[in-house]
């Protein structure tokens, strides 16, 4: 897809350059002349939104490093410091812990879009488990981030997620001193995470070097799921998609701005401005809201073991999804019975969230929560193995239609949506 | 030829494997430091022992202690909850073992393998889950089903010898080394 390099240095320094280190040629050619389908939608314009979150992220981050410290002692005030002394430093740390929440919304809404259009599918398997591996990074930098005030909730999701190795059987409790460099979560625990919390941001960095990358070889996938087969079928990418991706991006902004400026605590659980107490665990705990569907898969399975490898099958099985689905189909507009089971997980993931986020013994209309979990996480496995599997070989998908450009233009519609 | 190619190969693979061992002995030596950098020092592993004083606790009360930081719970066990304790058919238990450092590791979990003084129940507040510590079950504020303690995270049920009877929690909460000292004090470690 992309074809060879239009790139035509002017100036004799670009040229001069371009014969040494074809940076602007790679930029020309990746963001400029990029051929990109015709028909992508609203939903393709989070991959650039997420490329904001990260920057966002790493700006306010390094800021806030200036004035934070990594001390059991000195945590928790430091980081009261940063809100009331340093200048906007409630502006920045605001915009750093909501934009934790911005980013993992936008993520998700970029995985479910992949899902919905199959663009995990061949041949874009690794730009899928590229991206797979991102998310893992993301959750880890944001637990490392959570401890990081050292209030109640840092402290014991701390605890609970690091007891979460001890289930490994043997190794495991060695495991889990390793992480603390203690007999418990303290100081030495706080200062390896503030490290590790630092550092995977640019791991991070380059991971979406390599995603995107893997993207520009075979291009973007789009919502008829169909290849790409002439010019027609696609635009530049400056300005067509340059233009809509920040048209979006700043409604975006607008979005994460409210929360910033009107709700800026609405993520934040209460408890956590209560200083760590390790004698003292908070009545209900919960992890951010963007990780209560795995922690409801946790409490959902009574055995420890089971749980924990319940949770890191969730995540880990999100890579297999380019194999356990059989259709040959990407797009679920023309698989008629896959995007009900589509809009079914969803719903799973919607659900696990809520019950994630009730206290353990809590119950909806009667029914234990735990077995609304239960069923809504043997839902979640059984759509990206059974489902995925079958459905693929036994559905009858709708006409495609011969081309982006077709569809789009209207000639003989034969996408019926 | 065939000899002089055989001994060449001999040489160089002499050298290939003695390079590439010496190699893998530098990075392991390198790679050790870094790892166990991470491990508890010196000075978390000098064992402490913390004394309690007893005195002041009332039948049916517990306190919770901090020792090598993390909480250690010493409860004071009215009449009824030691013969709750104690009337649990152990092959019933989730966990059929003392979990007391004191005792064989194949102790069975009677509740007389988990205490020195019928009264006086010393385990750790560490749910044996994932590290939360349980809210005590009182008359007035029962939690759980088995009048010991609840893990709020996820739910493990303790009853009034510590020991697991419901949850995901894996082990009954375990049994530190201690002493009494007197009527009114313990040593704990």
């Amino acid at each position: 897809m992309s074809g060879p390099s239009t790139y035509d240095p002017k100036s004799g320094f670009a040229k001069w350059l371009d014969q040494r280190l074809p940076l602007p040629r790679l930029m020309h050619d990746t963001m400029v002349t990029f051929p990109t389908p015709r028909n992508l939608n609203f939903w393709y314009t989070f991959g650039g939104i997420l490329t904001f979150c990260l920057a966002v992220q790493i700006v306010t981050g390094i800021v806030l490093a200036m004035h934070y410290v990594a001390n059991a002692e000195l945590a928790f005030a430091s980081v009261e410091k940063i809100m009331r002394d340093v200048n906007y430093g409630w502006l920045i740390r605001y915009v750093h812990a909501n934009g934790a929440s911005m980013f993992f919304l936008a993520v998700y809404i970029h995985m479910f879009r992949g899902i919905y259009y199959g663009s995990y599918k061949a041949p874009r398997e690794v730009i899928w488990i590229l991206g797979v591996l991102i998310y893992l990074l993301m959750t880890a930098t944001a637990f490392f981030g959570y401890v990081l005030p050292w209030g109640q909730m840092s402290f014991w999701g701390a605890t609970v997620i690091t007891n979460l190795f001890s289930a490994i059987p043997v190794i495991g409790p060695g495991i889990a001193t390793w992480l603390w460099g203690d007999f418990a979560v303290g100081d030495p625990t706080l200062n390896r995470f503030f490290s590790l919390h630092y550092l995977l941001p640019f791991i991070i960095a380059g991971v979406v070097g390599l995603h995107i990358w893997a993207l520009h070889v075979p291009g973007n996938n789009n919502p008829l799921g169909i290849d790409v087969k002439s010019p027609q079928d696609t635009v530049p990418f400056h300005p067509y998609y340059t233009v809509k991706d920040a048209f979006y991006l700043v409604l975006f902004i607008i979005f994460f701005a409210c929360f910033v400026f009107f709700e800026p605590e609405f993520f934040n659980a209460p408890e956590n401005n209560i200083p760590a107490d390790p004698l003292v665990t908070p009545a209900h705990i919960v992890p951010e809201w963007y990780l209560l569907p795995f922690y409801a898969m946790l409490r959902s399975v009574p055995d420890k073991l089971l749980g924990v490898l319940v949770m890191g099958a969730a995540i880990i099985s999100l890579a297999v999804l380019p194999w356990t689905d059989t259709s040959r189909v990407r797009s679920c507009r023309f698989r008629p019975t896959m995007k009900w089971f589509f809009w079914f997980f969803v719903a799973a993931c919607l659900i696990l969230g809520y019950c994630g986020a009730q206290p353990v013994d809590a119950t909806l209309f009667g029914i234990p929560l735990v077995w609304v979990a239960r069923l809504a996480t043997l839902y979640y496995f059984a759509f990206i193995y059974p489902i995925m599997f079958f459905v693929g070989l036994f559905e009858t998908p709708k006409p495609l239609p011969a081309s982006i450009a077709q569809s789009v233009l209207g000639e003989k519609p034969a996408a019926a949506e | 030829m065939a000899g002089t190619i055989k001994d060449a190969g001999t040489r160089r693979d002499f050298l290939y494997v003695a390079s590439g061992a010496m190699g893998a002995v530098a990075v392991g030596a390198v790679a050790w430091p870094l790892i166990q950098q991470m491990n508890p020092s010196a000075a978390a592993l000098a064992l402490a022992t913390t004394e309690v004083d007893i005195s002041t606790i009332q039948p049916g009360q517990q306190v919770i202690i901090k020792h090598r930081g993390q909480p250690l719970f010493v409860r004071r066990r009215t009449p009824a909850e030691i013969d709750s304790a104690r009337k649990v058919n152990v092959a019933s238990l989730p966990d059929g073992l003392a979990r007391n450092a004191a005792k064989d590791a194949s102790a069975p979990a009677t509740d007389e393998n988990r205490v020195i003084r019928a009264e006086w129940l010393v385990v750790s507040g560490v749910c044996t889950h994932l590290g939360c510590t349980p809210a005590v079950s009182t008359p007035a504020v029962p939690q759980g089903a088995h009048g010991g303690w609840l893990c709020h995270c996820h739910g493990s049920d303790y009853d009034t010898s510590g020991r697991i009877r419901s949850g995901p929690a894996p082990e009954n909460l375990a049994v530190p080394v201690y002493s009494f000292m007197s009527d009114t004090r313990i040593q704990v470690g």
